[in-house]
């Protein structure tokens, strides 16, 4: 066994060098992604060793990024891009939306998109406006995306892997108030599937459902309920585009309750399509309506007040007597 | 001020500058490269003569046939839209020599990046006309492997494409390959941040990029003018690589200047914008009305510029081609005609479980899911007879 421990950021930083020593194909390409390392130095050492030809430094143009990273998948290259944050992506949001999502059902399947765009997002690190927000439902909601994100470590370096891999185009959200967060790698480890959720705590009383930044609270939530003799499981998705309803629903037939977490607005959000869908699959099961958990429909506030509006572990707790109150 | 006469003002000029430049005709400029003229004599240029001083009198009967069969299939089209077979054309009618002249420049190792007017580049690059049309039509959003002719799929938001033909000119570098790249839009077009942004790009990776510009004078109702302030190749200069206009309805001049682009490009010289000054003779679209926004005389002023009159003028006047060429060409033109209308009206609705096909290359659980649910209500109508079968 190799399992080290690493911070997430590291642990996609080890993943991009695995894939570029391994396929000559691979690009790495974004705004100071080279010589700094990106502004979270998660490329950092990549250009050094790998080269300006593989490690590029492009313009301050994000729909350029996006839309040479299009034509250089279309060439035979697998590009992986940085956006520098969340807010940021919106310049781009055309060439994913317009191009980049839909050109292999264009071309009836005749060309294949295998770009990876990474996407630093979420709060808790008190950035500036444009530099915290969740727009992963945006995302989602297109068809010919898949939309993920890690929580930890080992699911980032084995899913930043996955995502490279696929011949499909990827929107990989990096929760970037977990970038300095340690676990264990396992890099001989078989990894499953990048759209099956996993169970990391197992419960009775009531199903806990989040990914990426939101894990860690919902894990804090449990442990905090289980002083109270609340029995509550936690499943982290770590895929929005597909969701794995399966898993979701499995637990849910067990517990009998969910509460769905997430940073992102609760309105339109990850968490109504869940609950949507949990209540077609689980009609019978329900012993309460599902609820959710998350930002408010106003725009993300200053860094002095992310605390409110950010789920913590009081808010998620709430929602757990609420929902064991039915 | 009313809105109505602030946009019916020419763009404002400081005081005292002459108007001689706006007064000029368009297609006039000293500075457009023209090796044939419109009444059909060929001119000596001597920078670009060189890219066509070896051509034959049956590549010049080529250039013309291509021209002829492309106008042909785009009258065709523009009936059969009228008719109901098509829910939209984009007629090239009037881009000919641009479209030919640039696409016969291409080499079959090159890459053509269109936006959704480039049948006469399609025709160059071999792809099958009836291959555009099911877009058109309804049947499909694309229908063509780019790759076979390395001719990408139409793109219709306005622009996009000059990034993927920017960032495909980066991989020919990467792959140490000698092959060039080249991406057609409009005037339109040239207001988009993508296309800046394509500028930018090729010119700071010295990208093997062709852009070639038709400037067809109207983005459905607006003029060049609301695009731009400068003539729009010499917005190049700006990002440090050449531009230069050429006579977009002179099929000689468009050949010649797009081969030496294309060869720029392929020497390791990095970008060059082509500005195609030519005039879009129909509407828009099908669905669009140019009465509404310009004047007749306009387009009467272009009509006598016409890009295949004024080939057949020198290639009778050099005794290049003789009657039996032009009726053959009648004949095949007609044929031609007749092949479209077919392969259009016979073209069969997508099975409809196309629907789901191809949004993943790896496949998708919501996308099975959901297809299933489908296929289990169709199934449910199967009682009800064959029609509902397919």
């Amino acid at each position: 066994m190799t399992a080290e421990k690493m911070a997430l950021a590291k642990a996609i930083n080890e993943s991009l060098r695995t894939a570029l020593d391994s396929d000559p194909k691979v690009l790495i390409m974004g705004e100071d992604v080279g010589k700094l390392g990106g502004v979270f130095r998660v490329t950092d050492g990549l250009q050094k060793d790998f080269g300006e030809d593989r490690v590029i430094d492009t313009p301050l143009a994000e729909s350029g990024i996006v839309g040479t990273a299009i034509g250089l998948a279309l060439r035979g290259y697998r590009p992986v891009v940085e956006i520098q944050f969340d807010g940021f992506v919106f310049p781009a949001y055309d060439q994913i939306v317009t191009q980049l999502a839909k050109m292999h059902a264009r071309a009836l399947g005749k060309i294949k998109l295998p770009v990876v765009i990474r996407i630093p997002y979420g709060g808790g690190i008190g950035a500036v406006e444009h530099h915290s927000e969740s727009p992963e439902a945006l995302f989602a909601h297109v068809a010919g995306l898949k939309v993920v994100s890690p929580s930890n470590a080992a699911d980032a370096y084995w899913m930043m892997q996955q995502a490279i891999h696929s011949d499909d185009p990827v929107i990989f959200f990096e929760p970037k108030r977990r970038y300095w967060d340690k676990s264990e790698v396992n890099r001989e480890a078989i990894p499953g599937p990048l759209h099956k959720a996993r169970v990391v705590r197992e419960g009775t009383d009531l199903t806990l459902a989040a990914y990426g930044p939101m894990v860690k609270v919902c894990q804090e939530a449990a442990a905090a309920a289980a002083e109270e003799g609340k029995s509550l499981e936690v499943l982290d998705l770590r895929s929005m585009s597909p969701i794995d309803f399966d898993s979701v629903q499995a637990s849910v037939e067990k517990t009998r309750r969910l509460v769905v977490v997430h940073e992102a607005p609760v309105f339109l959000g990850t968490g109504a399509e869940i609950a949507a869908r949990i209540t077609e699959r689980c009609f019978y099961h329900l012993e309460a309506p599902v609820l959710r958990v998350g930002g408010y429909h106003a725009p993300y506030p200053p860094a002095r007040l992310e605390d409110e509006y950010l789920p913590g572990l009081d808010r998620v707790l709430d929602a757990v007597d609420r929902s064991l109150a039915y | 001020m009313t809105v109505e006469s602030t946009a019916a003002r020419k763009p404002r000029r400081s005081a005292g500058t002459k108007r001689t430049a706006a007064k000029k005709p368009p297609g006039a400029q000293p500075d457009l490269v023209q090796l044939l003229t419109p009444e059909g004599k060929r001119v000596k240029n001597g920078e670009y003569d060189a890219y066509v001083a070896d051509i034959t009198p049956e590549e010049l009967r080529g250039l013309y046939r291509d021209m002829v069969l492309t106008r042909r299939f785009d009258a065709e089209a523009t009936s059969l839209q009228r008719q109901g077979e098509l829910g939209l054309w984009a007629s090239l009618l009037g881009q000919e020599a641009a479209q030919i002249g640039s696409g016969r420049a291409t080499r079959a190792d090159d890459y053509v990046f269109p936006t959704y007017r480039e049948h006469g580049v399609a025709w160059c690059r071999g792809v099958d006309p009836a291959n555009l049309l099911g877009m058109f039509r309804g049947v499909n959003n694309g229908g063509w492997d780019p790759n076979s002719n390395n001719f990408h799929l139409y793109t219709i938001v306005i622009g996009s494409q000059t990034l993927h033909a920017t960032g495909y000119a980066m991989g020919i570098t990467k792959d140490g390959a000698d092959s060039a790249v080249i991406a057609y839009f409009g005037d339109g077009a040239s207001s988009q941040g993508d296309v800046a942004e394509s500028f930018t790009f090729s010119a700071v990776y010295n990208a093997p990029v062709v852009f070639f510009c038709q400037n067809n004078q109207w983005a459905i109702s607006e003029p060049t003018e609301r695009q731009t302030r400068v003539p729009l190749y010499q917005r190049a200069q700006g990002y440090g690589f050449p531009g230069v206009r050429v006579d977009g309805n002179d099929v000689l001049a468009c050949l010649a200047v797009t081969k030496w682009a294309l060869e720029r490009a392929r020497r390791g010289e990095g970008p060059t914008l082509v500005e195609a000054f030519t005039y879009r003779m129909g509407a828009h679209t099908t669905s669009d009305d140019p009465t509404k926004y310009r004047a007749d005389e306009e387009r009467e002023a272009w009509e006598v510029k016409d890009p295949i009159l004024r080939l057949r003028t020198y290639l009778e006047a050099s005794n290049h081609a003789d009657e039996g060429f032009f009726a053959e060409l009648e004949a095949e033109s007609e044929a031609l005609g007749k092949r479209v209308r077919e392969v259009v009206r016979a073209m069969p609705d997508p099975d409809r479980f196309a629907i789901f096909e191809n949004a993943y290359a790896d496949g998708h659980a919501l996308v099975d899911e959901e297809r299933a649910q489908f296929a289990a209500y169709q199934a449910s109508f199967a009682d009800e007879g064959e029609g509902k079968q397919r």
